[in-house]
């Protein structure tokens, strides 16, 4: 803890885009709400017009970040820089192809004073989707039949080899798309080999309501602080823009069953389809907080407060009881940014409050 | 005469009775599961039904409570339950 009780936390993910918004800002809401001007936040992004970085009363200050195919060590520089000028207590990382880089670097940051609360490189890679279907059979988690390609030529007869359409096409890191026909498919299969290598993952396409769990592992096998969210409204890439809070004690137990067979630690999204009869199939699963998470302080449950607590060894506070019912649903509005602002992360690849006013 | 489908020995073949009950009624007619979050309005007469379907299942003590409480033939009542009866298994698949 530094200046006087004030902890200072490094947030990621500040790319609060509409149609498909990074988690960070979201994150920044729920400690701000949980601790107000006791905390100080840093917001890292990759990009100035990332909205998050220009919210001041989420973001102290703003700082741009080397994307992670720059490396750990272009990346650990800039992060001993920025903490030489505000010396950070804590990095909570928000984005999933950051967590190689972040869980890389946790020893050589925590030597510098920064903490984090993150899995190990192997839990990591445990939960990646090619290695998806292992764990939920260890866990005895449904989970959708998946196969891995490396060429488009699958989809031509894939009918006959028991695929039917619509499919899942999804990328080894990121992105999914249904396609409903051959061209759709291989479409989707370019598209996504492109910017995410190969091979790309085929699953069979599972009919029904998609519902979504975070939550905290604490690295011993035990969840903390489930809540659980119903998509109500979905945006153009398939992301919640609207949402309501549930509460199902068999979802739970899958997301138990699934982190106590990962010893997972950190912030988890576990995704899951509810087919029509009723039943549970594994998605996916993400290593960090989801955008929604702001839900997790609306039903009394706030999940990036509880893990800054976790990471300071301080007592969490007493998590409300489920509460099913509570609804989000985003909007669009426009930051108003002074050119200052921009031009100083432009140029210096930070801005603070002070920059914002002058 | 073949049996109706949804009544069996006088009960009525519903939804899973923990689905039932645990759906939170308001006094607008708007219904929430809290498992699955789904929502859904239902008229006076769905929720006069769904309100003595959470507690009975017995067919004509729910008809024999609704004609007590509204001015309604048994045999209207007891169409109307049945037929909500299955609209309710509909939903609840």
């Amino acid at each position: 803890m530094t200046r006087a009780g004030t902890i200072t936390v490094a947030v990621t993910g500040m790319n609060a885009v509409p149609d498909n918004p990074g988690a960070g800002l979201a994150v920044a809401r729920c400690l701000r709400e949980a601790r107000g001007k006791r905390l100080r936040i840093l917001g890292l992004g990759y990009d100035a017009l990332d909205p998050g970085l220009h919210r001041r009363e989420y973001c102290d200050s703003a700082h741009l970040i080397s994307y992670p195919g720059s490396g750990a060590d272009t990346l650990f520089a800039r992060l001993t820089e920025i903490h030489a000028a505000e010396p950070i207590d804590m990095l909570l990382p928000c984005l999933d192809a950051e967590l190689p880089l972040m869980i890389n670097l946790a020893p050589r940051l925590a030597a510098l004073g920064i903490r984090s609360y993150l899995p190990s490189a192997e839990q990591l890679a445990r939960r990646a989707k090619n290695r998806l279907a292992d764990l939920a059979r260890e866990a005895e988690v449904g989970y959708p039949e998946t196969v891995a390609i490396t060429q488009a030529d699958f989809f031509r007869d894939c009918t006959r080899k028991g695929w039917s359409f619509p499919l899942v096409v999804k990328g080894v890191f990121y992105d999914a798309r249904v396609a409903a026909n051959v061209e759709e498919a291989e479409a989707a299969f370019r598209a996504i080999a492109a910017e995410w290598g190969l091979p790309v993952l085929v699953q069979r396409h599972v009919a029904g309501e998609e519902c979504n769990l975070a939550g905290i592992g604490d690295g011993t096998g035990a969840l903390l602080g489930e809540v659980m969210m119903k998509k109500r409204a979905v945006t153009g890439r398939g992301k919640a823009w609207a949402g309501i809070s549930i509460h199902d004690d068999v979802l739970a137990g899958i997301a138990r069953r699934l982190v106590a067979t990962l010893k997972w630690k950190g912030p988890i999204e576990i995704e899951v389809m509810r087919d029509r009869q009723g039943e549970y199939q594994l998605i996916e699963i993400n290593p960090r907080f989801p955008a929604w998470i702001y839900l997790s302080h609306g039903v009394g449950r706030n999940l990036p407060a509880l893990l800054l607590s976790l990471a300071f060894g301080e007592k969490p506070g007493e998590l409300a009881p489920p509460q099913p019912g509570l609804m989000f649903i985003r909007y669009a509005e426009e930051a108003i940014v002074p050119l200052s602002a921009f031009e100083s992360l432009m140029v210096e690849g930070r801005s603070t409050r002070e920059v914002a006013k002058s | 005469m073949e049996k109706d489908p949804a009544k069996i020995e006088g009960a009525i073949v519903l939804p899973k009775p923990d689905v039932l009950m645990r759906l939170a009624l308001s006094d607008s007619g708007f219904v929430f599961d809290p498992v699955t979050g789904n929502s859904f309005t239902v008229n006076g007469a769905g929720l006069a039904i769904l309100r003595r379907l959470q507690h009975e299942t017995d067919l004509a003590r729910i008809v024999a409570s609704l004609c007590e409480e509204f001015d309604v033939t048994p045999l209207a009542a007891e169409r109307d339950v049945i037929e909500f009866a299955n609209l309710l298994r509909n939903a609840f698949k």
